[in-house]
């Protein structure tokens, strides 16, 4: 797919001939493309760029995207398309950005007239296609790249593990559970055992919406785990629904200690402990 | 081969195991154990495992027969310093260390065994025949 | 000796003594480290192959042990392939049941280690003795 020793020359010898006017024109069309969204002067220095890699590819020779000598051009696309990517455009008014020089080639193609006119406009624009095409390749990427940090953000959020008296940690978990997600919150839950000394952990599932089998399973290979490092954990805030389920489903909570709310499972553990807590008046002028 | 190093402080033996032990080493620390827990007379026996990255079967059952043995010798044994990593791996291969007490680090695991013969020092206690009146 | 190791080749071990699987835990978590295997998964492969590197051993009459890191275009991940030319597993569905044991082990060698690993194949026969192919895949 490359260009020829002698097309090449020539495309370098066309775009740096009319530098000011390339470049110029190309802006011109990629600034209505975007209507304003970037500024002429953010777009013409992009086009600069891409210019100048071109025609430094032009002076070693063939103009090869795929070669070593390209490196710069494909350097200088990736970048164009890395910002494009991170500042939310699509992929169409990313890549339109280097099919716009397509029509500025036509124009100097046709006014330099010859009789290479059409074969040089033909390889010219298959140059610029695979240019194009690479670009939105690494527009995906990026792309990709950013949703997969999202989504590992997204994680993180969720799961706080959070130190509710000296030696008691809590995880309240919110949302659905699944294995990647039940995965991060059991690590990021021990390791806070160990990190602050606590023999206790309360696993909070007042905002868990459903406990299917697999999702008890993940909760109690934690507290299997917790125990053998030598910590034990309660399980707060089950749902009368959840209850249900869990029965239905014939899950074995065992010897595992449940309590209805999150400062029941506090009240049990600082009991465990000695502390003794306030007890609640009873109400008798009610 | 190597071996692993056992300490004595004050009534309790502590262990650390620092190296990756091969099988052999294992079960020569679970002899030079027994022997020390009868010439020291201590109560309790600490194995400290922060340094291990993995635990698997062989080791898990060197443990296991470790706190067998030193319940009949009248030695509590209490595990400490699992790494959560490993803790993780053990429950998925299945292995639960029944009967071992473990702790979150040394100082824990001390606390659990001061507790263990402060129980234990009461119950003789009780025996004594004033406990009598101690009882509503 | 784990320093500098070269990813793209296989590396192998043989396995004829305790202190061999002590070297193959290594040399595992080397490439397991290498390959940027979480720090669970690093500790999940390296018991695994602990388990088995000491069946090639104790039930194979030693063999070898080969690390290799694989790609399946998508992700990364370390492939173990553990070789033995014993007297083979003549029961492979007893022998892949928890607490099943022949040697006087905990019987969690084969059935704990396929839970720790992503994909796990195992061919035997008296003839050629055991071959058990474990991947574990970057998350």
């Amino acid at each position: 797919m490359a260009l020829s020793t002698e097309e090449s020359g020539r495309l370098a010898a066309l775009l740096s001939e009319q530098d000011e006017r390339v470049t110029t024109r190309w802006t011109e069309i990629v600034t209505s493309s975007l209507r304003g969204r970037l500024s002429q002067a953010e777009l013409r220095r992009q086009v600069q760029d891409l210019h100048r890699a071109i025609v430094a590819t032009g002076d070693q020779g063939i103009i090869d995207l795929s070669a070593d000598s390209a490196a710069e051009l494909r350097a200088a696309l990736s970048e164009l398309s890395r910002g494009r990517a991170r500042q939310g455009f699509s992929a169409s008014e990313t890549t339109i950005s280097i099919f716009a020089l397509k029509d500025v080639l036509a124009e100097l193609v046709q006014e330099a007239g010859g009789p290479t006119a059409l074969p040089d406009y033909v390889a010219f624009s298959k140059l610029v296609d695979e240019m194009g095409l690479f670009t939105f390749e690494s527009f995906v990427r990026t792309r990709e790249s950013l949703i997969a940090d999202q989504a590992e953000q997204l994680l993180e959020l969720s799961t706080p593990v959070v130190k509710l008296w000296e030696g008691v940690v809590a995880v309240p978990l919110v949302g659905t559970l699944d294995s990647a997600r039940a995965q991060v919150v059991m690590e990021r839950l021990l390791q806070t055992l160990v990190d602050t000394s606590s023999p206790y952990a309360i696993i909070d599932i007042t905002g868990v919406p459903a406990v299917d089998t697999q999702v008890a399973q993940h909760i109690l290979k934690t507290v299997v785990a917790a125990r053998l490092m030598g910590a034990d954990c309660i399980i707060s805030g089950i749902r009368p629904q959840i209850a249900q389920t869990i029965v239905a489903l014939g899950i074995e909570f065992g010897d595992i200690a449940t309590k209805a709310s999150l400062a029941d499972a506090l009240r049990h553990v600082l009991r465990l402990n000695g502390v003794e807590t306030a007890r609640r008046q009873p109400r008798r002028d009610a | 081969m190597e071996r692993v190093p056992i300490l004595k402080i004050g009534d309790i033996l502590l262990v650390s195991i620092q190296l990756d032990m091969s099988d052999q080493t294992a079960v020569q620390l679970q002899e030079d154990l027994a022997e020390r827990i009868v010439a020291t007379g201590c109560h309790g026996v600490i194995i400290d495992i922060t340094a291990l990255d993995i635990v698997d079967s062989f080791v898990g059952r060197m443990l296991s027969t470790i706190a067998s043995i030193s319940k009949v010798l009248d030695a509590e044994t209490v595990v400490v310093g699992m790494r959560p990593a490993v803790a993780i791996t053990l429950v998925e291969l299945g292995l639960s260390l029944n009967g071992i007490r473990t702790a979150l680090n040394v100082e824990r695991g001390m606390e659990l065994i001061a507790a263990a013969h402060a129980e234990e020092l009461d119950y003789q206690l009780d025996d004594e025949p004033d406990a009598e009146t101690a009882t509503p | 000796m784990t320093a500098g190791i070269d990813l793209g080749q296989p590396q192998a071990q043989s396995v004829r003594s305790d202190e061999d699987v002590v070297r193959v835990r290594q040399l595992v978590r080397a490439v397991a480290v290498a390959s940027k295997l979480s720090l669970v998964d690093q500790t999940k492969l390296v018991t695994a192959a602990s388990e088995l590197a000491r069946n090639t051993l104790v039930y194979g009459g030693g063999g070898s042990v080969e690390v290799t890191v694989v790609d399946n275009g998508r992700r990364k991940g370390v492939q173990i392939v553990f070789a033995d030319s014993g007297p083979g597993i003549a029961d492979l569905d007893l022998a892949m049941t928890d607490g099943y044991t022949s040697g006087g082990g905990l019987g969690l060698g084969l059935s704990g280690s396929r839970r720790l690993v992503d994909e796990f194949q195992i061919e035997t026969s008296a003839e050629t003795g055991t071959r058990i192919t474990v991947t574990k895949w970057s998350r």
